[in-house]
């Protein structure tokens, strides 16, 4: 369990040697408590007092790593269970499952799939992290096969290998260890052979159990037999025994540090229809999956569950941003009008979906204010006609149009004058307060 | 170790609220968070609406438009097919026609179409202005009148425009939806400003604003966790409404849902790309907490009481 900072604090040498950059030791422990620093910064602690707060300082969800490199996907270390008290820490991973028993053509079809699935949105790189590789067929050398066979056409792509079958796990897991997969499938019977590989090759454990009580144990023995990194499964299948379970295990790890089940969790979304499929996934990204299998990746479908992903786990303090620049829509002639806004991603997003709308080409200036609306950046200093004109100079949109006239929104009317000054030759004019009367406002030009 | 489930008891409940006459709809009831039925109760499955509107709907994009091809040009023909043919458990009327930027209908107009669909209609209806402040007043009070003793949800009562809305909504026997932006402190102001004058708190829906996935959604998610989770675990009397979601007007609006292959290539093909927009809108704020779903598309309404189905 979480310490407190004053807890901390009787562990640390009280010295106030400000050696850990704090001003007292005081200070230290109440940001070591926040997790905002790292008690390596102390050089004077104790062995002891290292031992009591490691422990207690570590995540209650353990971080396990999917896959090595760029594609790497960080798993765990969640520590809340609602975004609104913190930032959920590391995004869900989409993984498309590849059944061995597929052919080829249709195996080579989903790799090339999540190859091509990379998207950008808001400045994020967005793809399918991971291939779940099930050894559907049972057969060992099939199995062993297949996983080489995506392992080479996709060598950056994190694997999860399927199967309850140690000697065929021991195949696979061997061909592809460098690439740290993740070996899934080791349940009641096969515990010691199935930790025994990943301790081996050195990857994490998929364990599997049916309920939380036997899933508990299980980890348990797990532990014990030297593995220590796990993604759990408790077996739950339907919504409403995922939502159960995984609401069940965040609590449990988060609030009662209840470590044998503070483990990165394992969902399987597969469903014959596929758009209930996309809503079990959603319900894995909202309510605490660390990975979803899926059983197809269809560009709309990647676009609507990345966006979620995006939505859940984005930092509620911290505002979305976009970047500065002049965008164009509907392909804008040099008389098309040009207004501006701030780089809000909500702001954005709507403003340039409502123009979008109206289907008025128009050229709209994307300001920078640190990702803060306009009137808060306008209150802030951020949104003024100081940084506006320069903005606008600096960004040679002046070359690009046939005419000198910028339309503000009415909420910063207030800027016009001012703006009129620092920017001689413009005409400034005066856009609706909201972006939903934007359509009327262009359309009536 | 035997595992110890860690359930959670609240003091709090969401309040029960039943719209409709002939057929009747109830919404709220749980003592729980959203769907956690292994530790409590949800008495009541969470209830979407088919929209339909006054006017045709000539601002929807054509991947929706042409579901309703053929019944779209009546609200009383539409308001009949969503509950014949697609199984509506009720109806959401949007006055849209109404907005000044629209067709600028007189409140006579509404008063009609109101009752027509009304007599046409078994299931509960819901009454939506066009959110114009000052037009809606007028708008909703004539609403209420033509549905007396109707049972509707009618909406929304913004902080501008709530009294006389309100006082329509007592007068004639409804519930009211109170719509605030994106803010848990601006709902509790508002519902507590409604019961102030004498609304009951219990013939209340809270729409603490929608947005679409994509488009500002994990600002509503998270207000809609707020609010649920200060009525269950704060005992918060005047944060136990239902919750609204008002799906569809903010879904098929966006890029997203309305943009050809061709413009969005990385989205794949536009129709179910649309249908996911916004059957995901759905889901979430359904998981968030939202008792009440208006929405457009019958295949993301279908996919999403599946989803329903699995979850209780």
């Amino acid at each position: 369990m979480a310490l407190s900072g004053v807890e901390i604090f009787k562990l640390l040498p009280k010295t106030n040697c400000k050696k850990c950059g704090h001003p007292t030791c005081l200070a230290f422990a109440m940001k070591l408590a926040q997790r905002q620093a790292s008690l390596d910064l102390c050089p004077d602690v104790s062995e002891d007092a290292k031992k009591v707060l490691g422990e207690a300082s570590a995540p209650p969800i353990r971080p396990v790593k999917l896959g090595v490199g760029d594609k790497a996907v960080k798993m765990g270390e969640e520590t809340v269970l609602f975004r609104h008290d913190k930032r959920f820490v590391n995004p869900c991973a989409i993984a498309v499952e590849v059944k061995d028993s597929m052919s080829d053509t249709e195996i080579n079809g989903i790799v090339e799939q999540v190859l091509n699935s990379e998207m950008d949105r808001v400045g994020q790189k967005l793809r399918v992290d991971a291939i779940f590789v099930n050894n559907i067929s049972g057969d060992a050398g099939k199995f062993e096969g297949v996983v080489k066979a995506i392992a080479a056409k996709a060598p950056e792509v994190p694997l999860i290998l399927s199967t309850t079958n140690p000697a065929a796990a021991e195949a696979a897991v061997k061909a592809v260890a460098d690439k740290k997969p993740v070996l899934y499938g080791a349940n009641d019977s096969n515990a010691e052979q199935m930790a025994n590989i990943a301790k081996t090759h050195k990857v994490p454990l998929g364990v599997v159990a049916k309920g939380l009580d036997a899933l508990s144990a299980l980890t348990e023995k797990i532990k014990g037999l030297g593995v220590e990194d796990m993604v759990i499964d408790s077996g739950a299948r339907t919504a409403k025994e995922m939502l159960r379970d995984n609401t069940y295990i965040r609590r449990a790890a988060v609030k009662k540090g209840n470590k044998s089940v503070g483990y990165p969790v394992i969902s399987f979304a597969q469903r014959d229809d596929v758009m209930l499929e996309t809503l079990v996934s959603a319900l894995g990204i909202a309510k605490y999956s660390a990975i979803v299998v899926v059983s197809s990746i269809e560009k709309w479908k990647n676009l609507a569950l990345f966006t979620l992903r995006q939505n859940i786990y984005t930092d509620p303090q911290v505002p979305l941003q976009v970047e500065q620049k002049i965008y164009k829509i509907a392909d804008p002639s040099a008389d098309a009008p040009l207004l501006i806004t701030s780089n809000f991603s909500l702001t954005y997003f709507i403003v340039s979906g409502e123009i979008e709308g109206s289907k008025v080409p128009v050229r709209l200036a994307v300001m920078d204010t640190e990702g803060l609306s306009v009137l808060t950046g306008w209150a802030a200093g951020k949104f003024t006609a100081t940084k506006i004109a320069q903005f606008i100079k600096d960004s040679g949109v002046e070359n690009e149009i046939s005419h000198k006239e910028l339309i503000i929104p009415g909420y910063v009317a207030i800027l016009s004058g001012a703006l009129e000054d620092k920017l001689p030759g413009w005409k400034i004019s005066v856009g609706p307060r909201e972006a939903n009367g934007l359509g009327v406002f262009l359309r009536s030009r | 170790m035997a595992f110890t489930a860690p359930n959670e008891t609240y003091s709090g409940k969401v309040y029960q609220v039943e719209a409709g006459t002939d057929k009747t709809i109830v919404i709220g009831g749980e003592n729980v968070l959203p769907f956690n039925s292994f530790e409590g109760n949800m008495p009541n499955r969470p209830v979407i609406a088919y929209e339909i509107q006054d006017v045709p709907p000539d601002d929807w994009p054509d991947t929706l438009k042409k579901v309703y091809e053929g019944v779209s040009g009546d609200p009383v023909t539409w308001a009949k097919y969503c509950q014949d043919k697609l199984n509506a458990k009720a109806i959401a009327l949007r006055l849209i026609g109404t907005h000044p930027d629209r067709q600028n209908r007189s409140a006579q107009d509404a008063a009609k179409t109101v009752k027509d669909v009304l007599a046409a209609i078994k299931v509960p209806l819901i009454i939506l202005g066009s959110n114009h402040v000052e037009k809606d007043t007028a708008i909703l009070v004539a609403a209420a009148e033509a549905a007396k003793d109707k049972n509707c949800f009618i909406g929304k009562a913004l902080e501008e425009n709530y009294k006389t809305i309100v006082a329509a909504c007592m007068a004639n026997n409804h519930k009211l939806i109170a719509m605030s932006q994106l803010d848990i402190n601006l709902s509790k102001q508002l519902n507590i400003l409604i019961t102030q004058m004498g609304f009951d708190k219990e013939r209340l829906v809270t729409d603490p604003m929608c947005s679409a996935l994509g488009y500002g959604l994990d600002y509503t998610y998270s207000v809609m966790e707020r609010i649920r989770l200060a009525a269950l675990t704060q005992n918060d009397l005047t944060m136990q409404t239902p919750m609204l979601g008002d799906i569809g007007m903010y879904a098929w609006k966006v890029k997203e849902s309305t943009a050809s292959e061709a413009e969005l290539p990385v989205g794949g093909a536009l129709e179910p790309r649309g249908i996911a927009w916004e059957t995901l809108t759905a889901g979430a704020l359904m998981i968030a907490g939202a008792g009440l779903l208006i929405m457009r598309h019958p295949e993301a309404v279908n996919a999403v009481e599946k989803f329903i189905d699995e979850l209780i």
